[in-house]
């Protein structure tokens, strides 16, 4: 068994010639500057199974089949210290153009919660590939049908909510959340979105604030119910997910009455001091990934908000984003 | 020549390795009081549970330390010092390979310490040992660098190489 | 009646000339990557991806599931062969397996250990596809109280048996515990003994720990007695399978016990590596002369092996149901899934029924192509041993650096195993038990922030252990199981005997 790295390539660049790949591939093949020499390292700062690793892997799955890039792409987990570990390596790599890291709002709150240093100054961003939406789930046999059932029970009784890691997204939603209904609510941390999932289909816990994509299976065989989401604007798909229902069913929190708006970043950035040809590939890559079939079903599957960003807007985004994390997490108590 | 029964007593090895458990175990204990020993608003502490590990550390390696201090002399040694010069002629190239991977890289340093373990503790020729060294450098290359895509050490050979 | 039919139309697919040349292919890529420490199920991703893409999804999920089952096998190759468990879950099978290759017997111990990860996995497919939806449920059961109900178990199964002195098993376990909790508390959020090391934040990896601990400290030691490896006589041709064979249906009790431990393991999220040191701590106990395990007893292969494969087969089931992966390697088949636009959870066995029963029909077959392939190269793994150690040793060295580098691409790391290996050396000289050291090292993390979770669930009440009859029948369990000592105690003081502890010099 010897697959040897040059028939590897002629078999990937094969499968470029192939059908779907051609078609997409073609035009933007037209003379690049810069190009992968090596494969590229695709850094995951969480575990395996949540929501970026699962994009993460979507995308090396695209790359590799429209053969969008000549170099193979490797998918790395490096989630130690709420990613800080991932976040340390990339910023360590400093000039380094065969790495890539795809964030989660650590990229915020890891820093500030815990002192390691780094921020997202640290790196060089590259493009805002989607941004991704949090609802508000509760069993399916729990007596809430709506938040406003929800709110009444938070005030009477002690609930119990479950999510993804400690002082980051899902709790400082969940303070949010317990400020805004006038009530209480216990965090529950766990590992992963997908254990978060269960343990409310277990009813080991009374509700979560997980992501759609991790709830989705979960809501469509009729264990969970959402009441609502946590952007100011529906969600868009309006494909019926169950029998009853579309994403577009569910209610903002504002429409509930609830004041709490929060959206988490799913971005590309790479190390520090990369030159400028360099970011314009990883841009015109994951410009021909958001093209594809595969990641337009990704998106509509987790309902994702597709709003996307590069350069300039998205340097100005991410500030802005820092310190409101900064404000929010201060309100919560959580500034290291 | 050292007599081959002569050689560290294990009493000696004994109390060392008591007073570091223990030295692990305040290392615990101080930063455990650091952290928060109690019950804060989202349940025990960080500090709960290494604290208590840390205590009962301390407590068993206190126990072990006084056991080794009293006995006198019926422990025996530990390891004689022909013994412990063979185990150093493992060891020493070991570290200093370790030590020679971040400079060297990974597959310069392992051609390296294959050759010498060759040559010195298994009395192959130059020719050969050198060649075994090569023959896995590459080999491990060509597994790793191209065939799993897995990035190791690499140091300058490897950069003036290309890679 | 329908999902019969279904499995048998995978067998056949699975069947085709073309297919059954790939399955040959991805376990003989598994075993690579499960003799490899630091080589895991992304790297056989990595490597297939591109291959995959030009065949059809079944082929694909074929050898994928391959790699799985090779990369299980070849988890016990070095445990046997140098005490290095590539695996979690292969600690346990260093404890007879490897005294059995110091004996000479190491063709032995790896045919029993592949044999037994045959007939538990095999169990746990047979199960899965049988009462697949009767059993999913009863994962959900598992909430934070009876996830450490599980783990209480482990511990309690297992401590007692360790054949140190009292203080320094109490010593290893505590340092153990220690070096779990180093890194970020998943509860709180807060860095806890990093003393300010970024290198540290990472927590000490178990694999990092066990390559120094168990792998370099035994080249050490063996070392003393000269520069050669116990065990190179051995007696090594393809009769010795046969042979082997012979004496294994005496052990069925013991396999079939140890499976059932693993499948019920397995199911419960608690996974693999809990199962395996269970199930070696129960056939330790119910031996009439448990003194003798730990010294190359075939029952001390054949219980972890058999929990650990039926328990990481059977973890199968709750990721395909439920979307949680069971294990590391079991984020192979989950990446690819996704790959193929499969969403793995409650809705796949309704909407993807091909699949599901294509899939389970190709680990019938990937398991037994995997148990042929390993068998037959069982005479030329042993023949390892033979080669001289000035090579061995070397190489040992370097597939040691690279394994400890591999686990988080960290050169701090390849500092920390060797001196990790020093620590074993010095701790094993000692007398001081190692095992304590890593189970508590391995699950410690998982038990203490289970015990958070629940007390925070409970409000600091632990009355929560008792609330329901699951958790309080495992909890019961585990209190029977840590008193087990005591009570022979009481008894043999009331049969009138003289109390006599044996201590092994």
């Amino acid at each position: 068994m010897t697959l040897h790295g040059s028939s590897r390539r002629t078999l990937l660049l094969g499968l470029g010639g192939g059908a779907l790949a051609s078609v997409l591939a073609t035009p933007a093949l037209a003379q690049r500057a810069w190009e992968p020499t090596r494969p590229v390292q695709f850094i995951v700062p969480a575990g395996t199974g949540g929501g970026a690793d699962q994009m993460a892997r979507v995308i090396q799955g695209i790359v590799a089949k429209h053969g969008l890039m000549k170099q193979p792409m490797v998918v790395v987990n490096k989630a130690g210290g709420a990613g800080a570990e991932g976040f340390l390596e990339a910023k360590g790599a400093r000039g380094n153009p065969h790495m890539v890291v795809i964030t989660l709002s650590n990229l915020f709150t890891t820093p500030l919660a815990t002192g390691v240093p780094f921020t997202w100054q640290d790196l060089t961003p590259v493009a805002m590939l989607a941004l991704d939406e949090f609802i508000l789930w509760v069993n399916a046999e729990s007596p809430w049908k709506t938040v406003a059932d929800f709110t009444v029970a938070a005030r009477t009784e002690r609930l119990k909510l479950g999510g993804t890691g400690s002082k980051q997204e899902d709790q400082i939603i969940g303070v949010a959340l317990a400020k805004a209904m006038g009530g209480n609510l216990t965090y529950v941390p766990f590992r992963g979105g997908g254990e978060v999932s269960v343990q409310l289909v277990g009813k080991h816990i009374d509700a979560t604030v997980n992501n759609p994509i991790e709830a989705v299976t979960h809501w469509r065989s009729g264990a969970l119910r959402p009441l609502c989401v946590f952007d100011s604007q529906r969600l868009a798909g309006t494909e019926k997910m169950t029998e009853t229902a579309a994403w577009s069913d569910i209610p903002t929190a504002r429409e509930s009455g609830l004041d709490v708006e929060y959206l988490m970043l799913r971005g590309i950035f790479m190390a520090p001091g990369v030159k400028p040809e360099q970011v314009a590939f990883y841009e015109g890559l994951m410009a021909r990934v958001r093209e594809t079939p595969e990641w337009r079903e990704l998106m509509q599957q987790g309902a994702f908000n597709t709003t996307s960003m590069t350069g300039e807007a998205f340097r100005a985004w991410l500030t802005k984003e820092e310190s409101r994390h900064r404000t929010l997490m201060q309100e919560a108590g959580f500034l290291a | 020549m050292i007599r081959p029964s002569a050689g560290p007593s294990n009493r000696a090895v004994e109390i060392g390795t008591a007073l570091a458990f223990t030295a692990a175990g305040g290392a615990a204990l101080w930063d455990s009081l650091r952290l928060g020993i109690g019950w804060g608003t989202d349940g025990p502490q960080s500090g709960t549970f290494p604290f208590w590990i840390g205590l009962a550390l301390v407590a068993a390696s206190t126990g072990t330390l006084v056991q080794a201090a009293r006995t006198r002399g019926e422990l025996g040694i530990f390891a004689s010092w022909p013994q412990l010069r063979l185990v150093a002629s493992v060891l020493v190239p070991n570290i200093l390979y370790v030590a020679a991977i971040p400079f060297a890289g990974i597959y310069v340093a392992s051609a390296v310490m294959v050759a010498w373990f060759m040559r010195r503790l298994g009395g192959f020729g130059w020719a050969r040992s050198v060649l075994a060294g090569i023959a896995t450098a590459v080999a491990t290359f060509v597994i790793f660098e191209i065939w799993f895509l897995v990035a190791l050490p690499k140091g300058p050979l490897e950069t003036a190489l290309g890679y | 009646m329908e999902e019969l039919g279904l499995l048998m139309q995978g067998f056949a697919v699975a069947l085709e000339p073309q297919n059954m040349l790939l399955m040959l292919v991805g376990v003989v890529l598994g075993v690579l990557i499960g003799v490899l420490p630091g080589l895991g199920g992304a790297n056989g991703i990595a490597i297939l991806l591109p291959l995959t893409f030009a065949m059809p999804p079944v082929s694909a999920i074929i050898m994928l599931s391959c790699i799985y089952w090779g990369a299980l096998f070849g988890g016990a190759i070095t445990s046997i062969l140098f005490n290095i468990p590539g695996e979690p879950w292969s600690v346990a099978t260093t404890f007879d397996g490897y005294p059995m290759a110091q004996q000479g017997r190491a063709a032995e111990a790896l045919t029993a250990a592949f044999t037994s990860s045959f007939v538990g996995a095999f169990v746990a497919i047979v199960m899965i596809t049988f009462v697949a939806p009767v059993i999913a449920g009863f994962a959900l059961r598992f909430g934070p109280p009876e996830f450490f109900a599980v783990m209480f178990l482990s511990f309690a199964s297992f401590v007692g048996m360790s054949r140190g002195p009292a203080l320094k098993t109490l010593m290893a376990m505590m340092l153990g515990f220690l070096l779990a909790a180093v890194g970020m508390d998943t509860v709180t959020g807060q860095l806890r003994m990093t003393f300010g090391s970024t290198e540290m934040i990472r927590g000490f990896d178990f694999l990092v720990a066990v390559i120094g601990l168990f792998g370099i400290s035994e080249i050490l030691c063996s070392i003393e007695d000269g520069l050669r490896f116990k065990g190179q006589r051995a007696k090594i041709d393809l009769k010795v399978v046969l042979r082997v064979w012979k004496t294994l249906p005496r052990h069925w009790f013991l396999a079939a016990r140890s499976a059932l431990i693993g499948c019920w393991m397995g199911i419960t999220p608690a996974g693999a590596t809990p199962a395996s040191f269970m199930s070696y701590g129960v056939a330790r106990r119910m031996a009439k002369d448990p003194s003798s395990f730990g010294k190359g007893r075939i029952e001390g292969v054949i219980a972890p092996e058999t929990a650990a494969h039926a328990a990481g087969t059977s973890a199968l089931l709750p990721m395909l149901t439920l979307g949680v992966p069971g294990s590391p390697t079991a984020a192979v088949l989950l990446g690819g899934l996704i790959m193929w636009g499969l969403q793995p959870g409650p809705m796949l066995f309704v909407e993807q029924k091909e699949f599901v029963w294509g899939l389970i029909a190709s680990m019938y077959l990937g398991n037994i192509a995997g148990l042929i392939v390993v068998l037959v190269a069982v005479p030329w793994f042993a023949a390892i041993l033979r080669v001289p150690f000035s090579i061995i040793a070397a190489l040992i060295l370097v597939v040691c650096a690279i394994g400890a580098f591999t686990v988080s691409n960290a050169e701090f790391d390849i500092t920390l195993m060797l001196v990790f290996g020093v620590v074993g050396y010095v701790l094993k000289k000692l007398d001081y038990p190692l095992a304590p050291l890593v189970l508590a090292l391995v699950l410690g993390d998982r038990t203490e922030e289970a015990f958070r979770q629940s007390l925070l669930i409970s409000q600091g009440s632990l009355g929560v252990f008792f609330s329901n009859w699951l958790v309080s029948t495992i909890m019961a369990l585990g209190i029977a199981l840590l008193l087990w000592p005591a009570l022979s105690w009481a008894r043999g003081l009331l049969a009138g005997g003289v109390l006599r502890r044996p201590r092994p010099a």
